[in-house]
């Protein structure tokens, strides 16, 4: 069913700061949807305000044909898991999740026999009678899964479910997640920082800014066509170039002027008219660097440069390549992928090339997108660039720090 | 771990020599009064009897035992009830006006204590403002009295004790986790449940410390009783003041300060009990779910 969870025209403040501004978002029956966004871009705001916690400024929230922007959280079809869990210290894993069936009257057998499903469910049946403090993280988190689950909500909202895990474990109890999404069946409302977390187990995302939405789509969508600088910036990274749309070419396609760098073939889907100023975006992974001229072809785009600085990640490695004034970034799976089977060094001569269906135009992106960009704009390249400029696994690890 | 605890003796030594110094040996002194003869001079004669516990069997003791009883758990009712809401409301203020609200709870003790019950002489005194503006307002006759009575102790106690009551709140609702009540809300409760299930036993601890340190003292106290409540607010105390004082028998007076000592000490027993299990099970023998 379409338009299951609708948020209709959100706006919430706390003095002065717009935490959520004009937010319209559906979110449909069953799918599980993201909300993707730096800290304070607003995601957990707008999660509060669907779970009751808050109430918005202006708008409705309508879930399932119901009002329920004004319902106290009691009175909502809606269970949360919260970010620390929020687990009763007092009571045993077993009375936690029982502690919603009691509240809504249901009698001691029908209790018992639902909680032994949902203990059977998250694997918990030997620690039912522990209290919170004596089970692990990853446990705790079960059981905050299964006290939300077991009250059937018509929605379950997830805040930075997986936060307070560490890697390995956090990427287990993304599979579980999934699995327990595909036997309940309920919607997900799953909010996070973690592009990884949000990619893997959403249907469909919205990424947000500054209390706004950027865009909403698959993640295949957002991340293969994003709409805006921030977007393709926050999600995975990519070079950006100043460029100058001076031609239109057959089939869709335009040509671009980038100072000090050989004019760039990009597809022009979004009909954009010679003279323009863009942001031409390229992920790191779409270009391919060999030591020997690629063959020239009228959809590919060729420059010549020189390795600069280069970092081994295990399943790839990433360059830095001076290219004149531009710096650009690019990852290689293989070392000997080359011809002479050497891998590409320190001051390397490489060629870089992509395909022009891989770039995608962008309008410019504002000054505080800056912080989201890995390549310095000026072609500088300093230390604590080199430090931005890790995989988004390793950037989490070390903001949880 | 044998060392450890030796190294732990070690380390309690100089408070545990202080405490059988200071408090249990002379709690033991008064106890073994309380079985000799009595000497008209005031003195201890030699013998060994139970003459001290003669009062006990009296009918007034009983009132008064009785109303000691009754006025201790009052205050400790009434000190808990008042310094629930103000507790919580410091605990979830700004740290600048916590702190604020903090001196201002302290600021009393900076007056002496006898000045301050007879500041509550004044007040509540037959010729005092109060009685007046009550009486202009109709609540009260004009022979009708605010001054010696029960009432007037027990005021006084919830004023003397109310302090020592917010502070142990305090402490454990600033920790309490506020997100609890919000998981419980999420979970369909509504905020009288979610208060009563899920913060009441969150604070446990502090509502249990608040409970000793009113309820103890308020068992003894001497002072109050004997300044604003006249013959008929008489408590515990005041007949041990006056077994000692006006009849001169000190094993009498004893005897009387050995039945409060079990009453204090019974509370306390039931406490060390009440941290190694919980309370509703120990009260009404009930199996925890899931453990059959």
């Amino acid at each position: 069913m379409d338009d299951f969870l609708i948020f209709d025209g959100i706006h919430k403040s706390y003095g002065q700061y717009k935490a959520v501004d004009n937010v319209t978002i559906s979110v449909n029956q069953g799918e599980v949807f993201s909300l993707l966004g730096p800290s304070g871009c607003g995601k957990t705001t707008l999660l509060r305000l669907c779970a009751g916690f808050e109430s918005p400024d202006a708008g409705r929230i309508i879930l399932n044909g119901t009002d329920i922007t004004n319902l106290p959280p009691d009175k909502r079809k809606v269970n949360t898991v919260f970010q620390n869990y929020a687990l009763f210290p007092h009571m045993t894993v077993r009375e936690n999740i029982a502690f919603g069936l009691k509240v809504a009257g249901k009698s001691g057998r029908e209790i018992e026999k639902e909680v032994d499903a949902m203990l059977d469910l998250i694997q918990m049946k030997d620690h039912a009678d522990k209290k919170p403090a004596l089970i692990s993280g990853g446990q705790k988190q079960r059981v905050a899964i299964a006290r939300a689950l077991v009250n059937k909500p018509q929605i379950l909202l997830l805040d930075e479910p997986l936060a307070a895990l560490d890697l390995k474990l956090r990427q287990r109890m993304l599979i579980e997640l999934d699995q327990i999404h595909d036997e309940v069946g309920i919607t997900f409302l799953f909010v996070t920082h973690d592009q990884g977390e949000a990619m893997s187990l959403s249907d469909r995302m919205a990424v947000m800014n500054e209390g706004k939405i950027e865009q909403i789509g698959r993640p295949v969508e957002i991340y293969e066509s994003p709409l805006s600088s921030f977007t393709a910036a926050f999600i995975g990274d990519t070079n950006f170039f100043d460029g100058r749309v001076v031609e239109m070419l057959p089939d869709n396609y335009s040509r671009l002027s980038i100072d000090g760098l050989p004019d760039a073939v990009c597809f022009n889907d979004s009909a954009r008219k010679v003279g323009d100023m863009v942001h031409l975006s390229v992920r790191p992974e779409k270009i391919m660097m060999q030591r020997q001229s690629p063959p020239g072809h009228h959809k590919v785009n060729i420059i010549n440069g020189v390795v600069e600085n280069l970092v081994y990640l295990g399943g790839y490695t990433k360059y830095w390549v001076r290219a004149g004034e531009w710096m650009i970034s690019a990852q290689q799976q293989h070392h000997h992928f080359q011809l002479d089977e050497k891998p590409l060094t320190w001051d390397d001569n490489v060629w870089l090339s992509w395909h022009a269906d891989d770039g995608f135009m962008l309008e410019k992106y504002h000054l505080d997108d800056e912080k989201m960009l890995t390549m310095p704009e000026d072609g500088d390249l300093l230390a604590e660039d080199i430090g931005n400029a890790q995989p988004a696994d390793e950037n989490e690890a070390g903001e949880e720090l | 771990m044998k060392s450890k605890k030796l190294s732990e003796i070690r380390l309690s030594m100089p408070s545990l020599l202080w405490l059988i110094i200071f408090f249990m040996i002379p709690t033991i002194i008064v106890v073994i009064i309380s079985f000799r003869n009595s000497n008209p001079s005031g003195g201890i004669a030699p013998g060994w009897s139970l003459h001290g516990f003669s009062d006990i069997m009296s009918l007034s003791f009983a009132a008064i035992l009785w109303r000691t009883i009754k006025l201790s758990f009052l205050t400790t009712i009434v000190c808990i009830f008042v310094a629930m809401p103000v507790a919580i409301f410091m605990a979830r203020a700004e740290e600048k006006i916590q702190n604020l609200l903090l001196l201002l709870i302290v600021i009393p003790f900076w007056t002496n204590f006898l000045i301050r019950v007879y500041a509550w002489k004044i007040i509540l005194h037959p010729e005092g403002l109060l009685k007046k503006i009550l009486y202009t307002v109709g609540l009260i006759g004009e022979h009708g009295s605010l001054l010696y009575n029960e009432g007037a102790v027990l005021l006084v106690l919830v004023y003397t004790y109310l302090p020592f009551a917010i502070l142990p709140l305090y402490t454990s609702i600033e920790k309490f986790d506020f997100r609890l009540i919000e998981a419980a809300r999420d979970l369909g409760s509504g905020p009288f449940r979610s208060f009563m299930k899920i913060f009441l036993p969150g604070i446990s601890q502090g509502i249990i410390s608040a409970v000793m340190v009113v309820f103890i003292p308020a068992l003894g106290s001497y002072v109050i009783p004997d300044m604003v409540g006249g013959p008929g607010g008489e408590m515990l105390g005041n007949k041990i003041a006056q077994r000692v004082f006006t009849d001169r028998n000190l094993p009498k007076g004893s005897a009387l300060s050995t039945l409060l000592i079990l009453a204090v000490i019974l509370p306390g027993l039931i406490r060390l009990f009440i941290k190694k299990s919980n309370l509703k099970d120990v009260l009404f023998k009930r199996k925890t779910p899931g453990v059959q």
